[in-house]
């Protein structure tokens, strides 16, 4: 099992606890110089940057900028990357990386072509590197690191981790629980794709064992069954911690994509109803709105005190 | 995309998978010419990218000129699940000694691509019973696979090669078009023993698109659609009467779910996107003036990397140029969301503090 707290923050004897390097791919992007100044802002330590034809200069006179990964990582020795590249250049950028050594690779691109996503899982798989996304809002230990595209004010640190498929309702439901006073430990992007590198399940393999964690929210939406698997796993293993799920698309007409790529209900497979179904088999109850999300996770609590 | 069954069989008929005789028309006149070509008992089949043809009465024997007069024009003039016919296929009857069910999909939870198979087919793959399930990594499906499926399938001799032929040109075609989905749904053994494709669903990867110039003959969009694309925002045109803006899709799908939970009609799923411009929900805003059945829009913003101010610099501009006139009911947070709400004050924006309370009053204000 991937122990994606010790990739993200390393352990107490490591030089670089709590401060691991991050290369950023599509560093002189309009995009990807964005949020690079926006995560060193908000204190992840990013070292280096990639751009072909870009290296030896550096970005905001202190990032120096490489040609390729493979020089970032051997002048940085870093194992965490994250990508801002057009979806169609997304399969050589992520390929790279993962030929250089990159452990955890942060896919932010929309649009990327299922069957690129399956080849880099593929190569991912061979290397025993962990793909977050495509099409992620990005990971985040708030308070601690940054890497993704999302804004810091709705993240505070705390002891609820929450896994989304949607961005924009991981912010929205994350600011719900810092306003009713529930910091999260970590929060995941899985992405809005048909094929995700970090499952719903993964990701909650991922922090299911967190000694302190004292709940987990889950932000689903229409597509694929990852919250149906997820919820048999949570009943298989019985899963004890307050758990709350949301589930977006309930009123989405049927075999039409919303938005996002994996979005669709095709028959009766990807429903809302499948999936509210399922977690009501766990007990795990889901919200019918975001702002509902907080005041669920207070009365699971209480039960479980 | 989702090909239509006259589209797909193209690409099967390029593949070398066996195919009765068929030919697709727009009109009548194109079909008399086709039955003449093809000659009487034919099957006419209304041509539309939804399930259920048989049931709603879009597949019809024919026999001789009588029926076709009759019965061409009544599958033409059909809706069905709120599609209007696209064309019409005549396809040769034939004599089928048993229905067989064969797909290619991409497994989500697998994350692979997987066959499924049955010696049952011809219902809708809900109810098909017997499923022989195979995961086939990044879609290679080599001799042995494909035999060890016809093998399961309990089909001999010239059907069994058959199916191994059409199994592998049919992953073939699955990979090069980089389909998620790939359906031969009745594979049909004739009295001879052959094996025949009776219909083709194909639906493919958008994300795709640009590697496959040669698919988008088969592109079906709306002029809003295609215009949503250019400026790279997504939309969905739905039947209601309150518009709903949002950036990101999983906010804008939780927004259509709480306005009809709250008994609102969305007229359309609008996601600004991550990229929104002043332009580009300026563009978004003149779509929706072009939709008549909407009465009000509804926003929901949380702006991360999207400002607010922005979106709100839009509507000011949509104001000013007459473009819409609708009463808007807004909720922005998030970034410069304070000095958005001061920009719309004196505008037909009404601001809240909630999403929930936004709902309320569309609904409420469109009732009247």
């Amino acid at each position: 099992m991937t122990d994606i707290f010790k990739i993200l923050k390393g352990t107490p004897e490591d030089s670089d606890y709590k401060k691991k390097g991050v290369i950023v791919q599509g560093i002189t992007g309009a995009y990807g110089s964005l949020h690079a100044k926006n995560m060193i802002t908000y204190g992840t330590n990013i070292v280096a940057g990639v751009t072909p034809g870009k290296g030896g200069q550096k970005f905001e006179d202190k990032v120096p900028i490489y040609n390729t990964v493979k020089e970032a990582v051997d002048a940085s020795g870093a194992k965490i990357s994250i990508i801002f590249v057009p979806a169609k250049f997304f399969l050589g950028a992520a390929k790279e990386a993962l030929e250089a050594g990159i452990k955890l690779l942060v896919a932010i691109p929309e649009h990327v072509p299922v069957r690129d996503t399956m080849e880099v899982l593929d190569l991912a798989n061979k290397k025993g590197a962990v793909i977050i996304g495509p099409n992620t809002p990005g990971i985040m230990i708030p308070e601690l690191i940054k890497i993704g595209i999302m804004p810091a004010t709705p993240f505070k640190a705390g002891k609820i981790a929450v896994l989304s498929k949607s961005g924009t309702l991981l912010y929205e439901i994350s600011d719900a629980l810092t306003s009713a006073g529930f910091g999260q430990s970590i929060t995941i992007g899985i992405g809005g794709d048909p094929i995700n590198g970090t499952r719903m399940i993964d990701a909650f393999d991922m922090v299911k064992d967190i000694p302190d964690l004292e709940g987990l929210v889950v932000v689903g939406e229409i597509g694929g069954d990852s919250e149906e698997i997820l919820a048999q796993r949570i009943i298989d293993i019985g899963f004890k911690k307050p758990t709350v799920a949301y589930i977006a698309g309930r009123a989405a007409p049927k075999e039409k994509r919303m938005g996002h790529a994996g979005a669709i209900v095709m028959g009766t497979y990807g429903s809302a109803e499948s999936k509210v179904s399922m977690f009501n088999k766990a007990n795990i109850p889901v919200a019918k709105r975001p702002s509902q999300v907080p005041v669920l996770l207070a009365g699971k609590m209480q039960q479980s005190d | 995309m989702r090909l239509l069954e006259f589209q797909a069989k193209e690409l099967f008929r390029n593949y070398g998978i066996n195919l009765l005789p068929s030919k697709a028309s727009t009109t009548i006149e194109e079909g008399r010419k086709h039955a003449k070509e093809l000659g009487y008992p034919f099957v006419i089949k209304i041509q539309v990218p939804v399930g259920g043809r048989g049931k709603a009465g879009g597949i019809q024997k024919c026999q001789n000129d009588d029926e076709f007069e009759l019965k061409y024009p009544q599958v033409l003039g059909l809706t069905i699940k709120g599609e209007k016919a696209r064309a019409i296929l005549l396809e040769k009857m034939a004599d089928i000694k048993k229905e067989l069910y064969l797909s290619l999909f991409l497994n989500r939870s697998k994350r692979c691509y997987t066959i499924i198979a049955s010696p049952e087919g011809g219902v809708e793959i809900e109810s098909v019973k017997n499923q022989i399930i195979k995961e086939v990594g990044l879609g290679e499906v080599s001799d042995q696979v494909a035999r060890e499926v016809a093998k399961e399938m309990k089909l001999e001799g010239k059907a069994a090669d058959d199916f191994v032929d059409i199994l592998q040109k049919l992953a073939k075609l699955t990979v090069e078009k980089e389909a998620e989905l790939a359906e031969i749904n009745p594979l049909a053994i004739m009295q001879d023993g052959s094996l025949m494709a009776l219909d083709g669903k194909f639906v493919t990867d958008d994300n795709s698109n640009f590697r496959h110039d040669e698919l988008q003959k088969y592109q079906e969009k709306t002029e809003i659609e295609e215009r949503a694309e250019k400026s790279g925002f997504s939309l969905v045109e739905l039947d209601g009467d309150i518009a709903v803006v949002g950036n990101g899709a999983g906010l804008v799908m939780s927004t259509l779910d709480m306005l009809s939970d709250n008994g609102g009609k969305p007229a359309c799923f609008l996601d600004v996107g991550g990229g929104a411009t002043t332009d580009s929900v300026y563009e978004a805003l003149t779509l929706i003036s072009k939709m008549h059945r909407v009465k009000g829009i509804l926003v929901n913003l949380y702006g991360g990397i999207v400002k607010t101010t922005v979106v709100a610099e839009a509507f000011l501009k949509a104001y000013d140029d007459k473009l819409i006139n609708l009463p808007v009911f807004a909720r922005l947070k998030g970034t410069e969301s304070d000095k958005a709400k001061e920009m719309l004050k004196n505008s037909r924006t009404k601001i809240f503090d909630s999403v929930e309370e936004a709902i309320n009053a569309a609904v409420m204000g469109i009732k009247r």
